[in-house]
């Protein structure tokens, strides 16, 4: 295969990516100036604090992932018009589009977004959790235990309707495992996190085993699931994720007390009436379903979940119910943005959304860490 | 008919053992908190005094002995109920970063927060009342790792004081302050306790001022209770060497008339 | 933006630290030499071929041409030998090095970017041009290696504060995702590739002739006793920046000279042996667990230790699955992973 046929971008796609980019920088920048109001909000015995940064952050982010959607709907290998796009995927399911957007793009976009969604989510939880910035649902084995049971599937040719399920069982399992060796009268940081890397690096063993004695050709199959792919995903997928959010998210959402409360240290928590080992757990099982469903859908993007809550946390510093929803929004549009890129950018070439996110996300996360570092 | 104390003082603690799963901190140690007074407890590096206010607000658990609160056992009530009614500020608590004060002073409501009630007028109120209490309205904005060592101190005093307890335990509340700052907490424990009828117990550094503020002093030495009950009694010259190790002359503060602890030079030296 | 809590926590739990296991350095050094020595003889009498000790040790000292025995033991043995103590020595002071600047138990080469960056280069150069001996590849390892450790630095300095533990393991992060997708990309696009990387990639200490690699030695020794020697600085390093700078420490040559060593010993270990990357993250934990948090000790302890790991490990794995081989970079983690866990439950590693 010649490499300059594999390189030579489509201008239009770049240009497509040069304005998303323009708009969060600019997003950034009027997130910035943005004053932090904090409202508060009463309605009969419930209650609650809002910042309005984070609201209006909130729903900048949601506008513009809109935005990406209808563009995501319109460009492709067959040009669609942009009115007819969005009606064919709104209401006419008879028009010529019909297969094109309802089958192929639509769902890949519901896909990406709400995949994003739930491991920005975990990646929110588990670096809040676990004070290192190093630090993703990876840590607890998540990536491993999905691999692991994916790839000896697609490597032995078996059935790949059997992946998703697999590699659901196989993360959780993993992360099940990780915690029950970190647990000495409770857990800690840095039991979990050298735990973690004794299980991963186990799993990492018999994956590389697996990739060394299998045909090529199978394995190769195999490595593209690993890279993390919205490859053939189906609106049932998009329903799996769509329920788990729906009840994971709130969830989490109302698990972001007890994470205040933790962030405080043990001792300060416990003074203050948390029961630390039962949230930790709680929220350790909440992070890890979060990623594990987005994992068995799309295969291990950890960057996702690594990147973006770092993102999110220069905007807004502390950890909050909004930050929580903010960064969930931020991955819905981070991951939808990787993965338009990647359908498009070495077309007709697809790569997999899992290397974009990393080669793209990189130097976009330092942008944001330049302006980070230049403004403290 | 004699009823037990245990039943009438807010705090008491029977036989108490702790260890850290290792050495024995403290030794089958027995105290009674008496209610609505600031109790004092002092004593030498590593002595326990930590250790014994950590088991009193139920952070650590004695290896053997119980806790009664309130004439209940400690262990067998729910932490967050507990948390109602006894705050602990323990030595050198980490603020996380990025926050500011008033976000770290609403966590100190945790324990009165429902599920969907998460900002409650009380809850603003409390904030409020604590945050100006303890002086913190100008920076109340600010993240708390930009203030001084005595300011963020005050932001965690603001925390507990949220919290709205009855019981406050706090654990060398003064230690990075300056002087004045130090008068001032100790000042401002003193009105919680004076005109609220709140029970303070603090661990302290300073023997001169743990006289001078609490009513209750409690000396401890090797994980055990020297001697306990007014500054007069306790703070002697005998009980100084006998805590401390150390030799000193005590008179009445000309001031405020409690006793204050003089040390003296090391024989030999060339100060005498 | 993260932790002063965790680097706090992590230095104050130092303060309570664990007991050593190891007190008495003379007697742990001399067992270490010993476990390292009894490593390397068992890794030249066992094999895919059986021999017994009289003939191992007679082809070292008695060494007869004709004997196929012999030569194996000369030839292959001894070369994947000296490959397996170089590379775990290497490995082990590296990982060391990379925590102790980073402050960070997860820091590895890796997250340096290091091996992403050593990876990128000989993939590229399998990719477009070739190449596929370790000869070849040594220079591209280096070049990659050192490129992506500049371009970590380079971020990490950008803004206030200078090149701080945190802003490395962000700025290694992402440029180690970076290349790994960029990796990822050849290898799915090509496989061809991927065929001739996947072996390589799996990490191994097979089929490299000495000589050829003999041109990195003086390197790899060189980086060893610079590496080794910078425990005292490292200790200095952990009291934190200011308090180091009190004392008189520059930071930013030391942790740039850490940096060149880092490069040095991994480049050299990854274009030698692939990407092991449990060992530079596993033995410098195993290390300090057995003597605490005093690097100088870490040292020393993760050099002995390392090559027993690797050359152990590869053992097994010529053992295993007679007369096929697993490779080194799978049975290194399958071992060494049970016994780091193992030493988290049940010593006091994790409070160190």
């Amino acid at each position: 295969m010649s490499f300059s046929a594999v390189v030579t971008p489509v201008i239009p796609t770049l240009a497509v990516v040069i304005a998303a980019v323009l708009f969060t920088a600019a997003l950034l920048m009027f997130g910035e100036r943005l004053q932090s109001r904090e409202v508060t909000f009463r309605i009969g015995s419930i209650s609650g604090l809002v910042e309005t940064k984070v609201m209006w952050l909130g729903v900048g982010t949601a506008l513009i992932t809109a935005v990406l959607v209808g563009v995501g709907l319109t460009v492709g290998d067959y040009p669609v018009p942009a009115s007819r796009a969005l009606a064919t995927a709104l209401w006419d399911r008879n028009g010529e589009y019909d297969f094109v957007i309802n089958h192929l793009r639509f769902p890949r976009i519901v896909v990406a977004v709400l995949a994003g969604m739930c491991l920005a989510a975990s990646g929110f939880i588990f670096q809040s959790l676990i004070n290192n910035p190093l630090v993703s649902p990876d840590i607890i084995g998540i990536n491993a235990g999905a691999a692991v049971c994916a790839i000896a599937i697609l490597a032995i040719g078996g059935n790949v309707s059997y992946v998703p399920w697999a590699a659901f069982v196989g993360a959780l399992l993993t992360a099940g495992l990780v915690y029950v060796l970190s647990w000495k009268r409770g857990v800690e940081a840095t039991r979990i996190v050298l735990v973690g890397i004794g299980i991963n690096a186990l799993l990492g063993s018999v994956i590389t085993f697996i990739i060394v004695r299998y045909p090529i050709e199978q394995v190769v199959a195999a490595a593209r699931w690993q890279a993390g792919t919205l490859f053939g995903v189906s609106w049932d997928d998009a329903r799996t994720l769509a329920i788990g959010l729906l009840v994971l998210l709130p969830l989490a959402f109302v698990f972001t007390v007890r994470l205040r409360v933790l962030q405080l240290g043990d001792e300060v928590a416990t003074a203050v009436g948390s029961s630390i080992e039962p949230d930790r757990l709680a929220l350790l099982a909440v992070g890890s379903l979060l990623a594990a469903l987005a994992t068995s859908v799309i295969g291990p993007l950890g960057f996702v979940a690594l990147i973006v809550p770092q993102a999110a946390r220069m905007l807004v510093g502390t950890i909050s119910g909004g930050a929580l929803l903010l960064t969930s929004l931020f991955g819905g549009f981070f991951l939808l943005g990787a993965d338009l890129v990647a359908l498009r950018l070495f077309a007709p070439v697809m790569l997999p959304a899992g290397i974009v996110t990393a080669a793209l996300g990189g130097p976009y996360f330092l942008f944001l860490l330049a302006r980070y570092n230049r403004a403290t | 008919m004699q009823l037990e104390p245990e039943l009438f003082l807010p705090l008491v603690g029977v036989d108490l053992t702790i260890s850290y799963s290792g050495p024995k901190i403290v030794n089958d140690l027995s105290i009674d908190i008496p209610a609505g007074e600031i109790t004092a407890i002092v004593g030498p590096n590593g002595c326990g005094k930590s250790t014994l206010l950590k088991a009193l607000g139920r952070i650590l658990t004695p290896d053997s002995g119980r806790v009664l609160l309130n004439g209940e056992d400690l262990h067998l009530r729910r932490t967050k109920a507990i948390a109602r009614e006894v705050g602990l500020l323990p030595q050198n608590p980490q603020s996380p970063e990025a926050v500011i004060v008033s976000d770290l002073v609403r966590r100190g409501r945790y324990p009165h927060q429902r599920l969907f009630s998460q900002w409650s007028k009380s809850d603003e109120e409390a904030v409020k009342k604590a945050i100006d209490t303890t002086g913190l309205t100008e920076a109340s904005d600010r993240p708390v790792n930009e203030l001084s060592g005595g300011q963020r101190q005050r932001v965690w005093i603001a925390m507990i004081l949220a919290q709205e307890t009855p019981i406050m335990l706090l654990d060398e509340p003064t230690t990075h302050l300056d002087l004045a700052h130090q008068i001032e907490i100790l000042e401002l424990l003193k009105s919680l306790s004076e005109e609220q009828g709140r029970t303070v117990i603090m661990v302290l550094h300073d023997l001169n001022l743990a006289a001078r503020y609490a009513s209750n002093l409690i000396a401890m030495r090797n994980g055990e209770i020297k001697v306990s009950g007014p500054p007069e009694d306790v703070v002697s010259a005998g009980t100084i060497r006998d805590v401390f190790g150390l030799e000193s002359l005590v008179i009445k503060d000309p001031v405020t008339g409690s006793p204050l602890c003089i040390p003296l030079p090391p024989s030999g030296s060339s100060t005498l | 933006m993260i932790s002063p809590i965790f680097v706090v926590a992590w230095c104050r739990k130092s303060g309570r630290a664990a007991q050593p296991i190891v007190t008495n350095h003379t007697i742990g050094i001399f067992v270490s030499i010993l476990l390292v020595l009894g490593t390397a003889l068992i890794s030249l009498r066992y094999g895919a071929l059986e021999m017994s000790w009289s003939t191992t040790v007679n082809a070292l000292v008695n060494f007869d041409e004709t004997s196929h025995e012999h030569l194996i033991v000369r030839e292959l043995r001894w070369s994947r030998t000296i490959l397996g103590l170089v590379a775990g020595m290497s490995f082990a002071v590296a990982g060391a090095l990379t925590q102790g600047v980073t402050r960070n138990p997860l820091g590895d080469p890796g997250i340096l970017g290091i091996n992403a960056g050593a990876t990128f280069a000989i993939v590229t150069a399998i990719y477009a041009a070739d190449i596929v001996t370790p000869k070849g590849y040594v220079w591209f390892a280096f070049l990659g290696a050192s490129v992506a450790l500049a371009l970590v630095y380079a971020i990490a300095k950008v803004g206030s504060g200078g090149v701080t533990p945190v802003k490395l393991a962000l700025a290694g992060v992402i440029i180690t995702a970076l290349l790994g997708g960029w990796t990822s990309s050849i290898l799915i696009l090509d496989e061809e590739t991927f065929d001739e990387a996947r072996f390589w990639l799996a990490g191994s200490i097979s089929s490299r002739g000495t000589e050829e690699i003999s041109v990195l030695y003086p390197l790899i020794i060189f980086g060893l006793l610079i590496g080794v020697s910078l425990g005292r600085q490292i200790n200095i390093l952990n009291l934190g920046d200011e308090t180091a700078a009190s004392l008189g420490q520059r930071t930013a040559l030391v942790r740039t000279g850490v940096g060149g060593v880092v490069v040095l010993l991994c480049g050299s270990a990854v274009a030698i042996a692939g990407p092991l990357a449990f060992v530079g993250l596993a033995i410098p934990h195993m290390a300090r667990a057995l003597v605490g948090p005093d690097y100088r000790w870490i040292l020393i302890y993760s050099f002995l230790l390392g090559p027993c790991l690797v050359l152990g490990a590869d053992v097994l794995g010529r053992v295993i699955m007679r007369p096929e081989e697993l490779q080194v970079g799978i049975v290194t983690a399958a071992v060494g992973a049970p016994f780091l866990i193992y030493l988290v439950r049940f010593t006091r590693l994790s409070e160190v």
